[in-house]
């Protein structure tokens, strides 16, 4: 999928939600979903079993309306976080133009997260992208716990984030973070259109 | 005089869609003064940054060049200036100041409008400043053609320039401009608060900027404003504008509601526009610069300017090296070219970058018109020719060109009758010409003719002549025969200056001369004069006597003495009659299959022939035939008869 469509003038952004199960990527699509005016969002699809666990991905497509000349849409996804569905992340992660990694801050999760971001590296290797090139966030999800019960940002950056790319705490939630970690990632996508970046 | 204002430089101009290439051009402007685009004419309505431009360009240039004398001012003080100094008779000291000036700028131009003293003064500095290679900048609220009387001839030298206009600031840039201006003001509003301002449409940047003001002023009096205080404190601009919504076109802005009560997707909206359009705008630079640039190199911009006003339908970043690669193959194409044919150079296929193709085929049809013009003809040496008193100066010439072609006697001119050997002696100059290197083209001036004709036809004279320009030396043969033919005698003049002005070597034959020559163009018969005119006599009996025993020789080994003096003592107005008598005497010995002596050619050229019927076919025969048809007499028979003129010559003997 091309992020610009010059015959067509539009833009599309492929946002990735990544990270390991209940750290709160379909929570950030479904505030998303419910701070969008209806006419610039569309459908959110989601597969979710009987107890809430997203099964295949959840989307969110956004349209922005027309920039510049450009029609620009966004079409946000989530993985399922759950080990056994590597193939669909594999799937999802096709395409991405940009990708939110989505930590849950409890401290009893560290090795999840680690082995989630262990997870995404390999997929994006094995689909021949170079991870480095790739527009990347963090977000630290939960924020709102009990200290004792979740690692600072900081500590979070210094376990998960060796690239020192940008983070955002947040808590999903209740919104906050959520639109911030949007507009990170969706700026350093948009940023790599007047480099002709090719899309991944 | 006015001081540039500090703050309006490159750098503190928001740039957008509208201003772009005016930009763009200015900042060409300020890396070269005086290099492209003089003068630089901008117009644009009041309040959309004409003057910062103006400044900016100044700024620019001293940036660059420290040294250099930037000046602005604005045309009423050009004007106030100028009558104080007539007025004061030091009206060429006014002039003299300029002179010192690298780059003026000159604001609000349409003030000249029904000044007929300024306007000329403003044109006799605009041509001043042009040839000096000075830079002139100018502003006008409106293009030079809606001056009110200007004269003709300043619309003209700004035509020449470059006329380019600002036209009002779309959305986006007036969320930049606003968002800018409030940093530099350090006045933080409200998010949505800029957004909403610049919803109002309000084209006049003076005036947004003012609105701007006012948003602040009221903050600083303790008030907070959110989007739709805002709106409602600039309800005045709003009820004169209607918005892009309400106007029907399509918008890429928070619903009104969202303005009114700016919630995070609103603002998230917000920062993804301007980051879109921050980007999208560096595509549209990219393709200005490159229309800029390539527009400089005199290339045509129609693509890049139809991709700009087509609002970016392809991939600029492609098509810009599309284009480049055209541009880069037109290149090739016309060095090639040009190298063919130097009259190509012009053509404008090599200046179209959407005329590659059309390119390539004038190329083709260059390549197709570069054979290797006719060359000296080899059996002419310059050493097969017989030295005597009367060819001795025209020899000598001959050797000095061939041992500096181009340098001592061009043009050399050799004028005699015809038979004497001008043709042997070009053609053995050619030769030696060629042996030692040089592209050498021989041809007779009919031949020269014909193939002008012909390239006519073809539509392919810059090739035919290119065939000759290339060459190192340029030998023409009888040219009194271009008596008459005017378009050969213009060919032929623009040939023989180009290779002279370049020091290659000129030859030419005449069986006439030069000043009886006539039907032949003044400026070319001069030309040929300038150079060195040898005559090339009938041949003294010296000569023919070389003639004589060179030919006995050829045929004997050793020639008879007794019979080279008797062949040589024959009349002969021509060393081609000397070659015929021999040719008799060789002819008739052979028929008696004996060796020739003086006595038997003195009994065949001087013994009474027997009078026979003149014979009018064929050009060689003797006239000696048998009433039934057949030759009666071998050894009568005469097998070469030059010319006409050895012809009647015997016959009268």
């Amino acid at each position: 999928m091309s992020l610009v469509n010059f015959a067509a003038r539009e833009i599309t952004c492929k946002i990735v939600y990544y990270g390991p199960g209940r750290s709160g990527k379909t929570s950030n699509l479904q505030y998303i979903f419910g701070r969008v005016p209806e006419g610039r969002r569309g459908q959110m699809v989601s597969l979710a079993t009987q107890t809430d666990r997203t099964l295949f991905f959840d989307f969110l497509p956004l349209d922005l309306g027309t920039i510049s000349g450009f029609a620009t849409r966004f079409q946000l996804y989530t993985v399922p976080g759950q080990s056994y569905y590597a193939s669909t992340r594999k799937l999802v992660l096709q395409g991405a133009d940009g990708l939110v990694f989505v930590a849950d801050s409890q401290a009893r999760r560290v090795e999840d997260n680690i082995e989630s971001l262990q997870d995404l590296h390999q997929n994006l290797l094995e689909q021949g992208v170079d991870a480095r090139q790739l527009p990347v966030v963090f977000q630290y999800n939960k924020q709102d716990l009990p200290r004792d019960l979740i690692l600072s940002p900081g500590e979070l950056d210094d376990a998960l984030n060796f690239r020192s790319v940008h983070s955002y705490p947040a808590d999903a939630l209740h919104g906050a973070g959520v639109f911030e970690t949007l507009k990170g990632v969706s700026e350093l996508v948009l940023r790599r259109l007047a480099a002709g970046a090719a899309p991944v | 005089m006015t001081r540039l204002h500090p703050h309006y430089r490159f750098d503190t101009l928001v740039v957008g869609a509208a201003n772009r290439l005016a930009v763009t051009a200015a900042r060409a402007v300020a890396e070269a003064p005086g290099g492209v685009y003089n003068p630089l004419f901008v117009y644009a309505r009041p309040g959309l940054g004409k003057t910062h431009l103006l400044m900016a360009t100044g700024h620019g240039a001293m940036a660059i060049d420290p040294a250099l004398a930037v000046e602005y001012l604005t045309l009423d003080a050009f004007v106030e200036a100028f009558r104080a100094a007539i007025a004061a008779g030091q009206g060429d000291a006014y002039r003299r100041r300029y002179a010192e000036i690298g780059v003026l700028l000159v604001d609000d131009v349409q003030f000249l409008a029904g000044q007929r003293e300024a306007q000329a003064e403003l044109l006799r500095l605009v041509d001043a400043m042009q040839t000096a290679g000075r830079q002139i900048v100018l502003t006008s609220d409106r293009p030079p053609a809606e001056i009110d009387s200007l004269d003709e001839r300043l619309i003209r030298r700004f035509a020449g320039g470059l006329v380019i206009d600002i036209a009002a600031p779309d959305y986006e840039t007036r969320v930049a401009i606003l968002r800018r201006k409030a940093l530099e003001r350090k006045v933080e509003l409200a998010p949505g608060v800029l957004e909403a301002v610049a919803e109002l449409e309000i084209d006049n940047v003076r005036e947004l900027i003012g609105t701007l003001n006012r948003l602040a002023a009221q903050q600083a009096a303790g008030e907070t404003l959110d989007a739709a205080r805002a709106v409602a404190l600039l309800g005045g601009q709003a009820a004169r504008r209607p918005s892009a919504r309400s106007s029907g076109q399509p918008a890429a802005i928070p619903e009104p509601a969202a303005v009114a009560a700016p919630d995070e997707f609103s603002s998230f909206l917000s920062d993804i526009t301007s980051t879109v359009s921050q980007q999208i705008e560096a595509w549209r630079a990219k393709v200005a610069a490159a229309i800029l640039r390539f527009g400089g190199e005199g290339y045509r911009t129609n693509r890049l300017e139809a991709l700009l006003d087509g609002e970016l339908a392809d991939d600029p970043e492609q098509a810009i090296r599309g284009f480049e690669a055209n541009v880069r193959r037109l290149e090739s194409l016309r060095a090639e070219a040009v190298g063919l044919a130097p009259d190509l150079a012009g053509s404008a296929p090599f200046r179209d970058p959407d005329a590659v193709a059309e390119a390539e085929t004038l190329l083709q049809r260059a390549r197709d018109g570069t054979a290797p013009p006719p060359v000296p003809s080899p059996r002419w040496q310059l050493a097969d020719l017989v030295e005597g008193p009367s060819n001795r100066v025209a020899l000598q010439a001959a050797l000095a060109v061939v041992a500096e072609p181009g340098r001592k006697y061009n043009p050399l001119v050799v004028v005699g009758p015809a038979g004497v050997g001008k043709t042997h002696l070009l053609n053995g100059v050619g030769n030696a010409l060629a042996a030692a290197g040089g592209a050498v083209a021989c041809i007779g001036a009919e031949e020269f003719t014909a193939e002008l004709i012909d390239a006519i036809g073809r539509d392919a004279v810059p090739q035919w002549r290119a065939r000759y320009r290339r060459c190192d030396a340029f030998l023409l043969d009888d040219v009194h025969r271009l008596a008459g033919k005017d378009r050969s005698q213009d060919e032929l003049f623009l040939l023989f200056n180009l290779l002279v002005e370049s020091g290659r070597q000129l030859v030419f034959t005449s069986a006439v001369a030069l000043p009886a020559l006539a039907g032949v163009e003044a400026r070319l018969l001069t030309r040929l004069e300038g150079g060195l005119v040898v005559e090339l006599p009938a041949p003294d009996r010296d000569t023919r006597e070389g003639v004589v025993s060179r030919l006995l020789g050829d045929k004997f080994g050793s020639p008879d003495a007794e019979l080279a003096s008797y062949l040589a003592g024959r009349p002969a107005d021509s060393v081609r009659a000397v070659q015929g008598l021999v040719q008799r005497v060789l002819h008739a010995a052979d028929a008696e299959q004996a060796r020739p002596t003086a006595a038997s050619a003195r009994s065949l050229l001087e013994g009474a022939p027997p009078r026979a019927p003149r014979r009018t076919a064929g050009p060689r025969a003797s006239g000696i035939v048998a009433p039934g048809g057949g030759v009666r007499s071998r050894e009568k028979m005469v097998w070469d008869w030059p010319v006409i003129a050895d012809r009647l010559h015997e016959e009268w003997r």
